[in-house]
């Protein structure tokens, strides 16, 4: 769809002033008036097996979200937890469009995307609870999550610190003269980084397949999109570098796979990277940690009345692909395949300590000189000693390291309490020392 | 054996590791066309063509980045830039990407490149062109970290570092580009093993470390207090500080009883700060006098040449310190 709406909307914008810096501030507009969704172009219902399959997915992720916001209320994932509810069909329309061998990579909202590429989701939950069976065996977190086989090239916790790998990797599919494209997710923060402008310029400049996909929801962090970029149509951001961009609705899975199809096609076989602006509303706080007192809760309701769960069912019930029956069947499945996922991850054991160094660096074999020194004990080790050290002094001291996560000794670490013993926690900051980014 | 420049030497590492692999490339700020700031890169556009040598825009962050991507993908990348100063400006994916994908990925992905620049004052480029901060880099788990100081090294470190699975930090020196030394020819005989610390001098009174550059300086130094000291020191260039040789140093210390290391560097956190450290744990029963270290001034480099000299370390801020490390005998 979308160029033309998309400029349509831009002049108005421009007319009415409501772009640029005499916009009024986003508490003087009604929820309607903040970035008003485009319907997009009307497109046709794909058959049932593919209804059905953008259904499953988008559930999936919704309720994996949902429950992995409740495992970190019951302080069994850590860190930062960053949600993705409300997204769900720009994860699920982006991946549809990609081919097998397409590269992903994405941000630190990234669990859906790794979910949407088919990454088993019993080991993307076994790392947000930081287990030795999580796609990241528990050095990564909630924000680092990688499929090699799956080309998931994984999240990023530094915004816009994807933009100048996902380069790479189209570099290195032109290099190889393969036909794989590269999508590179990001959000609306990430629009106003350095590297962003590099990114695209250096894209464009060497012709290579990328398309970036700017995943707008709106806010970075508690920030309103009109409150930190002067130009708040993002699918124009791309214009300067040579990448010429286009918007979809981000809340119509449909729209948003019929224009990264379009942008795919465009990269791959024009060798034109593209710029996709997905615009969208995340339902939930930025993370757990986020009080949401930068925008109202009507603003929110109003937002959740285009649910793309909701709305695509509503359609696919209408136009009879399928039936309620069918999509409390799916969201079943869905639900039991998370609680699977919990089972799993909680009983996958927590990293052994000796662990700490591993994938640190690659060794070739005979090895000289130190690679890590350990200066945890009173001798200086090289840390790679931690494995096959007799240092009882190091291994006694890891261990004491490890009792301060307040999971037992190494027996009980192996073997861990039903979470839903667990106890509940505020939302907020776990603690004084905890931030809320 | 054949004599070259370091730079020579350098280039020559560049053109067998190109033509040894085809995933092999480079690229760069004024790498092709203009051929390298420092001429490193000299005739490699010509030979390789476009695809292998590239010319990049100047935007630091994204060109290690973007070899960060390529190297996930299958790909032996070596990114030039120009020089240490504006590798800041890469820190983000230097050090959040390069050195952590292998470890916040658990290990399902390597990064094999190679990021070389050039640092060093001497040539009155000022507070934002003379910095040494090999320290910095040291500082990062998940990076390894080349300090060559003589031609032969440049030439073997850097085909070692292309043919390594680990990102490499490659420390080149702008006063050592000029520098002739024998250099073993043709290709697979000629790379070496990271860890290997190279004694340059032998001696059993004290043991000086000289990192990059300052390796020169300290074996400038030890001939002088041979000459006029009767001091016999033991010259020891790590030439890579990660991983590093610590056992050949503190072998040598555990000899010579004394210890001296000399950086270009800012004292704070620097090079030798931590040797010393490593030092007086490994070998403390052995030091007869407090390890000793001379550095760069801590200050930024001034633009002025005799306030630039001044504030470089020289072979007679060696000898000082070694002697004052002689003191109470």
């Amino acid at each position: 769809m979308a160029e033309a709406k998309a400029e349509e909307q831009q002049q108005q914008g421009e007319a009415d002033g409501s772009d640029g810096a005499s916009a009024p501030a986003e508490e003087d507009r009604s929820p309607e008036e903040r970035l008003p969704v485009d319907p997009g172009e009307h497109h046709e219902l794909p058959d049932r097996e593919h209804c059905e399959e953008i259904l499953r997915k988008m559930l999936l992720i919704r309720r994996f979200e949902e429950r992995a916001g409740e495992m970190y209320t019951k302080a069994q994932i850590g860190g930062f937890l960053h949600l993705a509810i409300g997204e769900e069909a720009a994860i699920v329309g982006a991946t549809l469009a990609m081919r097998e061998s397409d590269y992903l990579i994405s941000t630190y909202r990234e669990h859906g995307q790794a979910l949407a590429r088919g990454t088993d989701p019993k080991r993307v939950m076994a790392e947000l609870f930081g287990r030795q069976d999580g796609v990241s065996k528990g050095h990564g977190g909630s924000m680092h999550l990688f499929d090699i086989e799956k080309r998931f090239m994984g999240g990023y916790g530094i915004v816009g610190g994807n933009l100048p790998l996902a380069v790479g990797l189209g570099l290195a599919a032109d290099y190889q003269e393969t036909d794989d494209a590269v999508v590179c997710m990001l959000g609306d923060g990430a629009i106003n980084q350095g590297n962003f402008g590099e990114s695209l310029n250096l894209a464009a400049l060497w012709r290579l397949p990328v398309v970036f996909l700017v995943i707008n929801n709106q806010f970075g962090m508690g920030t309103a999109i009109e409150r930190a970029s002067a130009i708040t149509d993002l699918s124009k951001r791309g214009d300067g570098f040579g990448v010429p961009g286009a918007r979809c609705n981000g809340m119509d899975v449909l729209d948003v796979k019929d224009e990264l199809e379009n942008a795919l096609r465009k990269a791959r076989e024009d060798r034109q990277p593209q710029i996709v602006e997905a615009v969208t509303y995340r339902f939930r706080g930025h993370s757990m940690a986020d009080p949401e007192e930068y925008r109202s809760k009507e603003e929110v309701e109003e937002w959740q009345r285009r649910d793309p769960i909701t709305t695509f069912g509503d359609r696919v019930k209408h136009e009879e692909v399928v039936s309620q029956d069918d999509i409390d069947g799916f969201d079943e499945d869905a639900k039991s395949t998370v609680e699977e996922a919990v089972e799993f991850a909680t009983n996958s054991p927590f990293p052994e300590l000796d662990a700490l160094y591993d994938d640190l660096y690659s060794y070739s074999g005979e090895e000289p000189g130190w690679y890590v020194v350990d200066e945890r004990a009173p001798e200086t080790h090289k840390g790679e000693e931690l494995k096959t050290s007799s240092s009882d002094a190091m291994r006694e001291l890891a261990e004491a390291g490890a009792a301060y996560a307040k999971v037992g000794d190494a027996e009980e670490r192996r073997k861990r309490p039903d979470p839903e013993e667990g106890e509940e926690q505020s939302s907020g900051p776990r603690d004084e020392e905890g931030g809320a980014h | 054996m054949a004599e070259m420049r370091y730079r020579e030497a350098l280039n020559q590492a560049l053109r067998e590791e190109l033509e040894a692999d085809e995933n092999v490339f480079i690229m760069g700020e004024d790498i092709g066309v203009f051929q390298g700031a420092f001429k490193v890169t000299d005739g490699l556009l010509e030979d390789f063509g476009e695809k292998r040598v590239r010319d990049t825009p100047i935007s630091e962050n994204t060109i290690v980045g973007a070899g960060v991507g390529a190297a996930m993908a299958g790909l032996r990348p070596i990114v030039e830039i120009m020089t240490i100063n504006f590798s800041l400006l890469a820190l983000d994916q230097i050090i959040n990407a390069a050195a952590s994908v292998r470890y916040m990925f658990g290990g399902q992905v390597g990064v094999p490149m190679v990021i070389r620049m050039p640092q060093g004052g001497g040539h009155q480029l000022g507070p934002t062109h003379s910095h040494c901060f090999e320290a910095i880099y040291l500082h990062i788990p998940g990076l390894l970290v080349a300090v060559p100081t003589t031609a032969a090294d440049a030439k073997g470190l850097l085909k070692a570092a292309v043919r390594d699975e680990n990102p490499v930090i490659f420390i080149e020196h702008e006063g050592l580009y000029g520098k002739k030394g024998d250099v073993p020819e043709n290709g697979d005989a000629s790379p070496m093993r990271f860890g290997e610390a190279a004694i340059r001098r032998e001696g059993d009174d004290v043991t000086i470390v000289g990192i990059s550059r300052q390796a020169l300086t300290a074996a400038e130094a030890a001939e002088t207090l041979a000459d006029e000291h009767e001091i016999e020191a033991e010259v020891i260039d790590p030439r890579t500080l990660r991983p590093l040789d610590l056992d050949t140093i503190v072998e040598s210390v555990k000899k010579t009883n004394r210890a001296v290391i000399v950086e270009e560097g800012w004292p704070h956190g620097g090079v030798g700060a931590n040797l010393a450290a490593l030092i007086q744990e490994q070998a403390f029963d052995h030091l007869d006098a407090p390890v000793g270290r001379v550095t760069g001034a801590d200050t930024p480099m001034p633009y002025s040449k005799p306030l630039e000299q001044a504030a470089m370390p020289h072979p007679e801020h060696v000898v000082k310190t070694v002697l004052s490390t002689f003191r109470d005998l």
